[in-house]
């Protein structure tokens, strides 16, 4: 069967795969492209086969990965062609070339809708099938109610009503709002009745969607889900042909469960029990087999139960059976199946009560962190991480431990880092904790970051009874040859600090201890030597009495660093040196480190970065649902500085923190350490000599800081004069713990293009996801399809289309919902569609200027007014700043050198470019007032730039001024949560405008 | 849902591409190498890699053996399919998929409806 049916095409086939190579083939497409190009011109020569041809061709060259940007019309002309053979090829053309937003396809409604309302059902199939495939908004509004009447029709072949299910549920998943579906529960209830598989499975496939959109109006659908499953997996009661290797439609049954898990539970004791039975029986009921597809099948089936079952909280005892189950999958032959049963098995650490039997399996888990493939053992990694806890820390940080030194280097940051973390968060002693971390470093060096031992830097400080064993250890590891550079560095940290404590025993007196450091110096990097330069200082320091020896070797080195290249190097040699040389008040400077304050461990929020990089290397097979692992539960550790901020926490934080969180918020500037209640000095200490070496540790500023210093960028960009076309590009971000949506801008004339960029930051994925565009009346925005989920660490992008209609000054406001842990967060932003940005600079000179600014004479086309209270400011910035509004101020055309003059053009769609100029006169005696007259040829647009620009004249008392005083309008979306308003200059100048 | 059907050959050659989603033509072409926010299901039969990019949620095995289940439907069609099958009939294969998926979703899991259905349509032509 090598013919198409067509010689042209067959031809063209065979000269492109005849081709040697790439230039060769794209000379073979051009040339054809330009055949197809020539031929469509002179259409009117053109049969209805050759266009099918050419058309066809098209497909074939844009399918190899070339463009072709012509002929669109033709594929979608093809569409009204009155015979099947035709018309089949423009439908399926069309859907592969185009995509919902070619303004194309508008042409091809009638067309599309005389086929699904008319009586040829092939037509009608093709015609459901394009609009199910990329039916946009345009498709929604005028047929989905025509496609709703076929899938219900009694008088249709299921051929048809299974294609319109699908073309139903692709409308409504883009226009929920637009496909109505009112009073669709019964209609639905009686679809899930359906004998025939393919209506069925179609249908079901509409009811997920419907579900999830909103579970409380399909209850009625629950039973009958409940039904189809108990006919399909108890009774197969299906047609032979819809078995697939013996399992009735594996799909089908996996798209029921996932309808079920939509509802939150079941009530009804009878169809709960019928569902339990159910599950029962496919847990128990299947076996690992040979045939792969089979096994594939079955499985698939499997896991969706084991979702199902874990999502409605069954009985201890099914759980364990789950478990077991899943113990069962870690050690078969079948990769996927072992992928999946550790990935399974992490989703059930969330379910309590299972922990201890997920224990029982902790040895094979350990023997799938050798398996072969890197999927699996990242898998076995994770769920190692999440079953750790006290009682089993020692075994799984030592097994990872020991295997670190045969895991290949992509895992062994990951591996370090978290055996550092678990060694943190479980250590049965804290002798313990310094010995795996001094064993990290030692095994797997290059991959433990700073963190790791700033870290156990930072334990050792704060623990005294520790500092002689971290010593000792530290001294120990000295002796081995060929040490790691880290390892340098936390030795000699360590012995300048707590050394002396050593000082009795064999081979660690002072001289000793420098000369086994000193060893080193010559084989480690710069970045090593300020270190091992403050571990001198602080060795001279408890050489008490003096060693003159020592003292000189010691100021020996400095002296040779003090005309160092490298600054950091110099500045320490040359300090120290002086220091060492005042005698009794060296022991004050150089006095041992004080106390770290309690922070955030840097660990975990660099866990949380490594797993992204885990979450996007293996995204391909991971399952976002729940994926949270218990790991990242540890963040309830303070925040920096005992600043926690409201916004942050109610975001962000997994339910079962919150309580601890509050507790946070109420003993502000209180924390604990090591059980102790303590007053924390939210500076850093001022002695803090070695400070920088600790920075990374701080990494927890206040949310303040931040939020300002992204204003500072986006002012900085808008004061940038926009010469070119408008296309400037705003930055705007908010940010919390858990989503950042940023925005990136285009204008152009009327229109504008703005693109959401929403992402999640955390590890779980965002659900329910909403977002809904306000728009004031004078703009129209077109917001694209937002996903109903954000995958774990990942950012969508939502393009929105804005036209503006008439002069407003109103803003348009994005109301952005989501699901986090079970509490719904909402959050509504302004969009910087602005009256400005529909502005364009224009620069005029004073012959036409002057002949427009007097025939524009009062109101309501002129208007002027005296405004009052005007933050004071230099005239150049004032200008600096219209400029920046993209009002275009043309100096010297007013005499006065007090007085300025700017002009602009607006676009709107209602009208033609609009000139506007603008005067303002000031007072130099008093800044604070001006006289100001704008006039244009619309009184609205008169109106409103006036006000415009007075808002943006005006002072407004906020501590936080400088930021603002170029921010153009409200730039900056911030969330309406009262915290926010009352810190962040831009929430208040929203809210005064 | 189902997001992008891909057919390669070895060499990466494009063998049949249908999007379910709408994305620019640059992006098309992009798609075939990156696709960070979904997950890609694949298999490989002889020298074509068949993927799936389904949504970060969806069930990886069920989508594994739907694409088994397209190969099946393919090889009894052109019994016994072979990659030259596909790349000079890929009209027909556009058909075909047209009949087994929809919107994304599945429409039919049947091979005799389908097969049944392609004989129907060969007879319009």
């Amino acid at each position: 069967m090598a013919l198409s049916g067509m010689r042209g095409l067959s031809v063209f086939i065979s000269d492109v795969r005849n081709c040697q190579n790439k230039d060769q083939e794209r000379l073979r497409v051009d040339k054809e492209l330009g055949n197809i190009r020539t031929r469509f011109k002179n259409e009117k020569g053109l049969s209805p086969y050759e266009k099918k041809k050419y058309v066809w061709k098209m497909l074939y060259i844009f399918m190899l990965g070339y463009d072709v940007d012509f002929g669109h019309m033709e594929a979608v002309s093809l569409i009204s062609a009155p015979k099947y053979p035709e018309k089949q090829v423009g439908y399926i053309v069309t859907s592969c070339l185009l995509n919902e937003n070619h303004d194309f396809l508008r042409l091809a409604i009638n067309t599309v809708r005389n086929d699904i309302i008319g009586r040829n059902e092939t037509f009608q199939c093709l015609a459901l099938t394009m609009v199910g495939n990329i039916g946009g908004r345009d498709f929604a509004e005028s047929l989905a109610p025509d496609v709703q009447k076929l899938l219900i029709s009694s008088s249709c072949r299921p051929l048809v009503r299974k294609k319109a299910a699908l073309c139903l549920l692709r409308l409504f998943r883009k226009n929920p709002d637009v496909v109505n579906v009112d009073g669709w529960v019964d209609r639905m209830a009686q679809l899930l009745d359906e004998r025939d598989l393919g209506v069925l499975t179609s249908s079901m496939s509409l009811l997920v969607a419907l579900v999830s959109n909103n579970h409380e109006a399909y209850w009625s659908c629950l039973p009958k889900c409940v039904k189809t499953l108990e006919r399909l997996a108890r009774n197969q009661d299906i047609p032979q042909e819809y078995t697939y290797y013996g399992i009735p439609s594996p799909w089908l049954q996996v798209k029921t469960m996932r309808a079920l898990q939509y509802f939150p539970t079941i009530e009804d004791p009878n169809t709960r029990r019928s569902l339990f039975e159910v599950l029962q029986r496919i847990l128990m009921g299947t076996d690992v087999v040979k045939n792969v597809n089979k096994n594939n099948a079955s499985h698939a089936v499997l896991f969706e139960a084991l979702a199902l079952v874990m999502h409605l909280d069954a009985e201890k005892e099914m759980m364990s059976q789950c478990v077991a189950l899943l113990g069962k999958f870690i050690a078969v032959r079948e990769p996927n199946i072992r992928y999946l049963g550790l990935e399974n098995m992490t989703r059930m650490l969330l379910v309590t009560d299972v922990q201890d039997i997920i224990k029982r399996h902790q040895a094979q888990i350990i023997t799938s962190l050798k398996d072969p493939d890197i999927s699996i053992r990242r898998r076995a990694l994770d769920l190692l991480y999440g079953m750790c806890d006290i009682t089993n820390a020692k075994d799984i940080v030592e097994e990872l431990l020991q295997y670190l030194s045969t895991a290949e280097f992509a895992m062994r940051e990951e591996l370090s880092l978290k055996a550092a973390i678990l060694a943190e968060k479980f250590a049965p002693d804290l002798s313990w904790y310094v010995d795996v971390i001094l064993q990290l470093i030692d095994k797997a060096g290059d991959f433990v970051s700073d963190d790791i031992w700033f870290r156990v830097v930072q334990f050792v400080t704060n623990n005294e009874d520790l500092q002689p064993y971290a010593a000792a250890k530290a001294r120990e590891y000295l002796d081995k040859p060929a040490i790691h550079e880290t390892m340098v560095k936390v030795s000699a940290y360590l012995l300048g600090e707590f050394g002396h404590l050593l000082a009795r025993r064999p081979g660690c007196s002072p001289k000793e201890l420098f000369s086994i450091i000193h060893e080193k110096l010559p084989t480690v990097l710069s970045s090593t030597i300020p270190i091992l330069l403050s571990t001198y200082a602080k060795i001279l320091m408890h050489t008490q009495p003096p060693d003159p020896e020592l003292q000189n070797q010691i100021w020996g080195i400095f002296n040779k660093y003090e005309s160092c290249i490298d600054a950091e190097i110099q500045q320490r040699a040359v300090e120290y040196h002086a220091l060492s040389r005042k005698g009794a008040s060296l022991m004050d400077i150089l006095a041992e480190m004080p106390k770290f304050p309690e922070r955030q461990s840097a660990l975990i929020k660099k866990a949380e970065d490594t797993e992204v990089d885990t979450a996007e290397q293996s995204a391909i097979k991971l399952r976002a649902q729940q994926q949270m692992s218990s790991a990242l539960v540890v963040t309830d550790q303070r925040p920096a500085n005992g600043t926690p901020s409201g916004i942050q926490l109610s975001l962000v934080k997994v339910p079962s923190m919150s309580i601890n969180e509050d507790q946070n918020m109420a003993e502000q500037g209180l924390s604990h350490e090591n059980g102790i209640l303590s007053k924390v000095d939210p500076q850093t200490p001022s002695a803090d000599l070695l400070g920088d070496l600790l920075g990374p540790l701080a990494i927890e500023g206040p949310p303040g800081t931040d939020v300002q210093s992204q204003q500072n960028i986006v002012s900085g960009l808008e004061n940038v004069p926009n010469t070119v076309e408008a296309a400037a590009i705003v930055p705007v971000e908010e940010q919390t713990n858990s989503v950042q949506i940023g925005i990136k801008a285009e204008w152009r004339a009327h229109q504008g293009r703005v693109v959401l960029f929403l992402g999640n930051k955390n590890t779980s994925p965002l659900v329910s996801v909403h977002a809904i565009i306000l728009p004031p009346s004078h703009l129209k925005i077109e917001l694209s399809l937002v996903p109903d989920t954000i995958p774990p660490r990942a950012q969508v992008q939502c393009p929105l289309e804005v036209v503006n209609l008439r002069p407003s000054r109103d803003v348009a406001v994005l109301d952005f919902s989501y699901k986090f842990g079970n509490n719904m967060v909402n959050a509504k932003l302004r969009l910087p569609a602005v009256l400005n940005k529909f502005l364009h600079p224009i620069s005029v000179s004073g012959d036409e200027f002057f002949p427009q600014w007097r025939s524009l004479s009062g109101p309501p086309l002129k208007l002027q007014e005296v405004v009052r209270g005007v933050r004071p400011m230099p005239l150049l910035d004032m200008a600096n700043l219209f400029n920046s509004f993209r009002l275009m101020v043309s100096p010297g055309l007013d005499p006065n050198p007090n007085n300025l003059v700017a002009s602009t053009t607006y676009y709107s769609e209602s009208t033609r470019p609009m000139l506007c100029l603008i005067r303002i006169e000031t007072d130099p005696a008093d800044r604070t007032q001006l006289r100001m007259t704008v006039a244009s040829g619309d009184p609205t647009l008169t109106f409103e730039l006036k006000e415009f620009i007075k808002e943006q004249l005006v002072s407004i008392p906020t501590a936080l001024r400088s930021p603002m005083a170029a921010t153009p309008a409200p730039p900056i979306p911030q969330p309406t949560s009262p915290a926010a308003a009352l810190t962040d200059p831009g929430a208040m100048l929203a809210g005064l405008l | 849902m189902i997001r992008f059907i891909l057919l390669q050959n070895r060499q990466g050659k494009t063998r049949l591409a249908k999007y379910y989603v709408p994305l620019e033509d640059s992006e098309k072409h992009k798609v075939e190498y990156e696709f960070r926010t979904h997950k890609v299901i694949y298999r490989r039969y002889a020298g074509l890699f068949f993927s799936l990019c389904v949504d970060i949620t969806d069930n990886e095995l069920a989508y594994l053996e739907c694409i088994h289940l397209f190969v099946e439907i393919l090889d009894h069609f052109f019994s016994n399919v072979c990659e030259l099958d596909l790349v000079f009939n890929f009209h027909k294969v556009y058909l075909i998929l047209d009949e087994f998926i929809l919107a994304g979703e599945l429409q039919e899991t049947s091979k005799k409806a389908i097969i049944e259905r392609m004989g129907e349509l060969e007879k319009l032509e």
